[in-house]
């Protein structure tokens, strides 16, 4: 088997070849262009989130995770013992864009199919007579359009979901051949030099974070942007998302964004019964949300 | 479709082939377990079906793992679960539970079996059979009272392994599936319990169907004793998993936990035609009621007596049933656990294909296959009674 260094060294490959050639975040890290297919305008698109009154993260333009980090071991060098990542989100910032799902099949090379997603949006739409209506229509990659629903409305909200990076991660656990496995820095990766395709960690995730790549017949999942992670960079989805829903950071250390918001927030996780650990943590989270 | 279902929850991952391999290893551990009653309890009735059963495991063990192999993404790399297996994942056991159980158990038990005769057919026998035979034997041709003996004890003690082993092969499937606490409809402690007695059902029903139909088409009489007794232990081991299974049922219902409306949505929608109308009515209870009156389980002569022709079709109609029944088990687990949605709010569909992999032609061929491989050990290692080598 692999050393540790090497197989992470494997799951990074893809990229070197984004490095190599047009690097189709680079726009989207200087935050000049929406990623995706959907070509949209510049201007229409900067009026879009100017109106939602949110330009600001966008307009700062490339975030760098030394930036973020209290004592970063700088760009050269990574050193993944010094790091432990999670996530934030605050699911009442969410306004359903879209755009992180659809910068991260860009940044990842996802197949634009439907069914495959390493991060989607979810819409919870609440009825006054208790019923509750989700749906995600293509991974809410193009928005959402007008709610359908026959009940009289209560409340309705936005939940980005991903691979929550549970520290003890049942798809970890699962894998015959250790092909799925927790980096030092706490990001769970699918070695896909190695996988066999069993699809039994698809089986194990509660989360329905896994898929199973069409081409390359490997489990397939969200990385973290590892590698944008290791060149000190978030991950394209924080990168993007014109609202701030999303921080990521360091989990222990104090001050770091994420260390702050899950001060200042009543934080929760998905799933909590089954003692996975996530390290992806929700804010303003609703008890309907599973 | 029907409500939510998470966007990669579309795709169902295992298919019909994974249905295949509980349902197969099943039917090796419960052929296993029967010829077991024989030789460690001395049930002297089901003597003719002793060697019958073990090819029968035999044939079934060879295909087990060919379902699991189709099935992977790489399959050449799955070498790795022997070299590097994780040791906290259940799955990767397979590959040692499987090597171990064919290799001490089941060929070593058949060797020891079979070995006196091989040598005595080699002896009579003359061109490339008395070759395979004389192969066969590994070279082992003493013949003594004390190696037979020895032969025999062997025998005995490899079976007394055997049987934890044969729990084991089964039982060990149902953890692959009762452990995933991701999914409320595998999640069960009783899973490799009920997949156990299940299991014991399926092995029985075959061998019993093998038995009264090979005598039919060999136009040699079928021994009734023996069918009786099959199907007396049938009854037993049928009513044992149906409680099992009954238990899960009332347990899950009475605990009621947040799964449950998703999941009575599941039993009546997607599954109703293969849980209620084949496992549960025509795959249980219709055998059940009819073994219940026409074999000996109940009272001596069967609670109504039937001339022994009848007797045998219904024995022979009631293990067909019970077959349907457990395959049916099986695609409700399998196929199931992953037609509703992990998010509890929604439902899937599972539309079978007819070619590729996953497709029916190919699980009908991987059905067939232990068949024809069970056809030839039988002309290389006839199990009959009357082919027995008498010196
Ligand atoms: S969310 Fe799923 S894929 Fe991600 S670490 Fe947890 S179990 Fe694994
Ligand atoms: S599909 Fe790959 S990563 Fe997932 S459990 Fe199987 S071998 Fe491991």
């Amino acid at each position: 088997m692999a050393g540790p260094a090497d197989r992470v060294e494997a799951c990074l490959q893809p990229t070197d070849e984004v490095l190599a050639g047009a690097r189709p975040s680079d726009e989207v890290k200087a935050g000049v262009r929406p990623p995706g297919e959907r070509e949209v305008d510049r201007r229409e698109f900067l009026e879009q989130a100017l109106k939602a009154g949110l330009g600001v993260p966008i307009l700062l333009g490339v975030i760098r995770i030394q930036d973020l980090v209290a004592g970063d071991a700088g760009q050269e060098g990574y050193e993944p013992g010094e790091h432990y990542y999670g996530m934030g989100v605050d699911v009442g910032r969410c306004i359903g864009c879209g755009m992180c799902a659809q910068a991260c099949k860009t940044e990842n090379d996802v197949p634009l199919e439907p069914h495959y997603f390493n991060t989607w949006i979810e819409r919870y739409v609440i009825q006054t007579d208790g019923a509750v209506v989700v749906d995600s229509p293509n991974g809410g990659m193009d928005g959402f359009p007008g709610a359908q629903s026959e009940g009289e409305i209560q409340r309705t909200f936005f939940v980005p979901k991903l691979c929550n990076h549970c520290e003890d991660a049942p798809c970890v656990q699962v894998c015959p051949v250790g092909a799925t496995f927790t980096t030092e820095d706490g990001v769970v990766l699918v070695d896909e030099e190695y996988c066999i395709g069993c699809s039994y960690c698809i089986q194990a995730c509660p989360y329905g974070a896994r898929w199973f790549h069409p081409e390359k017949h490997v489990a397939a999942k969200c990385t973290f942007c590892y590698h944008r992670l290791v060149e000190g960079l978030v991950p394209a989805c924080v990168e993007v998302c014109p609202t701030g829903a999303r921080v990521f950071g360091e989990v222990e250390h104090r001050a770091t964004p994420l260390a702050r918001f899950m001060r200042l927030n009543e934080i929760q996780v998905l799933k909590p019964h089954l003692n996975t650990k996530p390290r992806v943590y929700y804010a303003n989270l609703d008890g309907e949300v599973r | 479709m029907q409500g939510y279902i998470y966007p990669n929850e579309f795709e169902l991952h295992w298919g019909l082939l994974v249905v295949l391999y509980p349902y197969i290893t099943g039917l090796v551990a419960g052929a296993f377990i029967l010829a077991s009653l024989e030789r460690v309890f001395n049930v002297k009735e089901v003597q003719p079906t002793y060697r019958l059963a073990l090819l029968t495991a035999l044939a079934f063990l060879l295909v087990a793992p060919l379902p699991l192999l189709a099935h992977l993404g790489h399959p050449l790399r799955s070498y790795e679960i022997f070299l590097t297996p994780n040791r906290k994942s259940a799955m990767a056991m397979f590959g040692f539970v499987y090597a171990w159980y064919l290799t001490v158990v089941l060929l070593l038990e058949i060797w020891f079996e079979y070995r006196k005769d091989l040598v005595l057919w080699a002896r009579s026998e003359r061109g490339p059979k008395k070759w395979l035979h004389y192969a066969l034997t590994l070279g082992a041709t003493d013949l003594s009272e004390e190696a037979l003996r020895f032969d025999d004890n062997a025998g005995r003690w490899i079976t007394i392994i055997g049987i934890p082993s044969a729990f084991l092969l089964h039982g060990y499937v149902g953890f692959i599936f009762g452990s995933v606490k991701a999914n409320p409809w595998w999640s069960s402690v009783l899973m490799p319990v009920v997949f156990l007695f299940s299991a014991i059902v399926s092995g029985i029903a075959l061998v019993l169907f093998i038995y009264v139909a090979a005598s039919l088409f060999r136009s040699k009489p079928v021994d009734m004793r023996c069918a009786d007794k099959l199907a007396a232990f049938l009854f037993y081991a049928m009513i044992v998993d149906f409680s099992l299974e009954m238990l899960d049922f009332i347990h899950r219902l009475y605990e009621s936990e947040e799964s449950i409306e998703i999941l009575s949505q599941l039993i009546q929608g997607p599954l109703f035609i293969s849980l209620i109308v084949l496992q549960v009515v025509l795959g249980t209870l219709v055998p059940l009621i009819a073994l219940g009156v026409v074999s000996p389980a109940l009272s001596d002569r069967g609670v109504s007596r039937t001339p022994a022709e009848l007797r045998r079709l219904i024995y022979l109609a009631c293990a067909t049933l019970v077959q349907i029944g457990i395959f049916s088990i099986r695609w409700n687990v399998v196929l199931g656990g992953q037609l509703f949605s992990k998010s509890l709010r929604g439902l899937t569909v599972y539309k079978p294909l007819l070619f590729g992999t996953e497709g029916l032609l190919m699980a009908s061929v991987l059905l067939f296959l232990p068949l024809v491989i069970l056809w030839l050990l039988v002309k290389v290692l006839p199990p009959w009674l009357d082919a027995e080598a008498t010196e």
